[in-house]
């Protein structure tokens, strides 16, 4: 920018953000020091002094109960990556009927799936699990996977998306060279959305990640847990046996260092137009 | 445009030409359902359906005969409102509302006005480790609440803390973050940790999309950086600020998992501590689903008045900003 150069830089300015970020440091840099230390340093040793004990931690969490810890890690791979594919595809399917085609229905349609946006996730988790006592489904896969597949805002940005970054004469013209509605959404449609789905896919990982309740109540077996309400569970035991501790913050840094990388990786998709759908990149 | 413009949505937004011939040929009446059906079979199941059994669930109760014991003596009957005259007067759920209401006031005004802070300083040209500190801040975002208020539920425990450490070392007794009177603004640290860097993000995009002609006219007229972010950068933005507003109050009102993962390293959360954990407490501590159930209506109501209501209440002066 040419402005830049002309202004001399504001102290006040960087200083506030500076801050700002260590704030957001303090528990990350923390946890990264406090899962090198042994159980015996984690409450005794200054609290961002490292320790030499990382592997020990790590070779602790993975013999909890045979390893356990990594099959947390797996659900949540499964639960959080198929859920946010899965989801992804729905929301462009719908996205897509709803910018481009005219049909009885469509404006209900929208409307009621705009007020799913306003009453979301979190307070729907225990009405769903009265629904699937009621099925006898929950304590399954299905029960935390399925209620992840339906966003309501997925839906809104797909639609505003395609409306954006497909214009109509593209479809026209495929449509003319004979191509039908399935493939004219797979060969045209889906290649043009890409970014916009990669922003729903990211938005969706990270809310079924979040949405610690729904599998906090369909789950009983701590075999099909995710890593969050697993940690949960341990942390929870660690009342008992303090040295547990070390394991939760070992655990705790292990889950969120893929997320870490897949954000740092991705990070140009995240300029997030709430209405838009991070449409300028 | 940065809005989520309800006039947007219910005008016909696109217009599609007058189908060709040709084109009439390839087309399918039938597509759309198709293409809505896979969203449509999951909405009813996982949204329409379990709103309406928990609705049903919640006007009913059980009877139980003799003493409970042996089949057919506990029953299902219709139990009328009286579920909901229980919610609404139980102490507990009065004092959960009120408590998330002031965690809302502190965290919703302290997150939103540091996420705005934030995203002006990163869109200022005079600011260093602009870069940087976009990255970091947002950084947040990938640790889920359960993590975070296990990372900050060590950090506040005395032989942890380094407050307290540094405290100590110039001889000054901090309070403790989870003490009776604090543990709100503990639970509210979190929260704010975890929300800044994606309202920041959310701003800074609308910030952005500013074409900077709009400034370039107010430099050369004079306003300085601070001026031009109070009467131009806000203003064009509000309608981001609203939305970010909206999706504050939806979560502030489900707080769960923050005070949930917290309560193992304090005495001072109680298992009603916010509307959600008490349902969760009714229906699977004490295993009264009807109870739970009309709670979850009446949470479930609110969450939808207070956000449909606050975004109608601010839209008309919002979209007066705009179209100016």
């Amino acid at each position: 920018m040419s402005t830049s150069t002309r202004e001399k830089p504001s102290i006040v300015g960087s200083g506030i953000l500076v801050v700002g970020a260590i704030y957001c440091l303090v528990p990350v840099v923390w946890v990264f020091m406090a899962s090198s230390k042994s159980p015996s340093d984690l409450f005794s040793t200054f609290t961002y002094a490292p320790g030499g004990s990382l592997f020990d931690n790590i070779a602790e969490l993975t013999d909890y109960r045979d390893g356990l810890f990594w099959r947390w890690m797996l659900n949540t791979g499964l639960y959080a990556g198929v859920g946010a594919a899965l989801s992804t595809l729905v929301s462009a399917m719908a996205g897509y009927a709803m910018a481009k085609y005219r049909f009885r229905g469509r404006t209900a349609i929208f409307n009621i799936l705009l007020a799913g946006v306003l009453v979301p996730g979190v307070v729907l988790a225990v009405p769903q699990y009265l629904l699937f006592a009621k099925l006898g489904m929950t304590n399954t896969y299905w029960s935390v996977l399925l209620p992840s597949l339906i966003s309501p805002y997925g839906i809104y940005l797909a639609r505003i998306y395609v409306s954006a970054a497909v214009p109509d004469e593209v479809i026209e013209a495929a449509r003319t060279d004979g191509a039908r509605d399935a493939r004219v959404f797979r060969s045209v449609v889906m290649p043009m959305m890409v970014p916009g789905l990669v922003t729903i896919f990211l938005f969706q990982f990270v809310a079924i990640w979040n949405n610690f309740l729904l599998p906090y109540v369909m789950l009983g077996d701590d075999r099909l847990f995710p890593v969050t309400v697993g940690l949960s569970s341990l942390l929870n035991q660690g009342a008992q046996q303090p040295a547990l501790y070390s394991v939760v913050v070992t655990g705790a840094l292990l889950s969120i260092l893929p997320l870490l990388a897949l954000f740092l990786l991705l990070q140009r998709f995240w300029q997030v137009d709430l209405a838009a759908g991070a449409v300028k990149s | 445009m940065t809005s989520l413009t309800n006039d947007r949505v219910s005008s016909p937004p696109e217009k599609l030409p007058d189908p060709s011939p040709g084109s009439r040929r390839a087309r399918n009446p039938r597509a759309p359902y198709v293409f809505m059906l896979p969203a449509v079979v999951l909405f009813v199941f996982s949204i329409a359906v379990p709103i309406m059994y928990t609705a049903f669930l919640s006007l009913r109760t059980v009877k139980v005969q003799g003493l409970g014991l042996g089949p057919g003596s506990r029953t299902e009957v219709w139990a009328g409102l009286s579920n909901y005259g229980r919610t609404l007067s139980d102490g507990d759920f009065l004092s959960s509302v009120l408590r998330v209401l002031g965690y809302g006031l502190v965290v919703i005004p302290v997150m939103l006005g540091l996420a705005l802070l934030f995203a002006l300083l990163l869109d200022s040209v005079r600011v260093r480790a602009r870069r940087f500190s976009r990255l970091v801040i947002f950084m947040p975002y990938a640790v889920p609440a359960v993590i975070s208020s296990l990372l900050w539920g060590f950090l506040y425990l005395p032989a942890v803390s380094p407050f307290t450490y540094a405290a100590d070392q110039v001889g000054v007794t901090l309070p403790q973050p989870m003490a009776p009177g604090l543990v709100l603004f503990a639970i509210a640290n979190i929260a704010v940790w975890g929300g800044v860097g994606f309202n920041m993000i959310v701003l800074y995009t609308a910030l952005r999309s500013i074409p900077s002609e709009l400034y370039e006219a107010a430099r050369i007229d004079g306003c300085n950086e601070l001026q031009i972010a109070w009467r131009i950068k806000i203003p064009v933005i509000l309608p981001s600020l609203i939305m970010t507003s909206v999706f504050g109050m939806i979560t502030t009102l489900q707080v769960f998992a923050e005070p949930t993962v917290l309560r193992p390293l304090t005495n001072n959360i109680s298992t009603s501590w916010s509307p959600l954990m008490m349902i969760y407490r009714d229906a699977f501590t004490r295993n009264d689903i009807y109870s739970a159930s009309a709670t979850s209506v009446v949470l479930a109501v609110a969450t939808f008045v207070l956000s449909f209501g606050f975004l109608r209440l601010v839209q008309n002066r919002a979209f007066a900003q705009e179209n100016r």
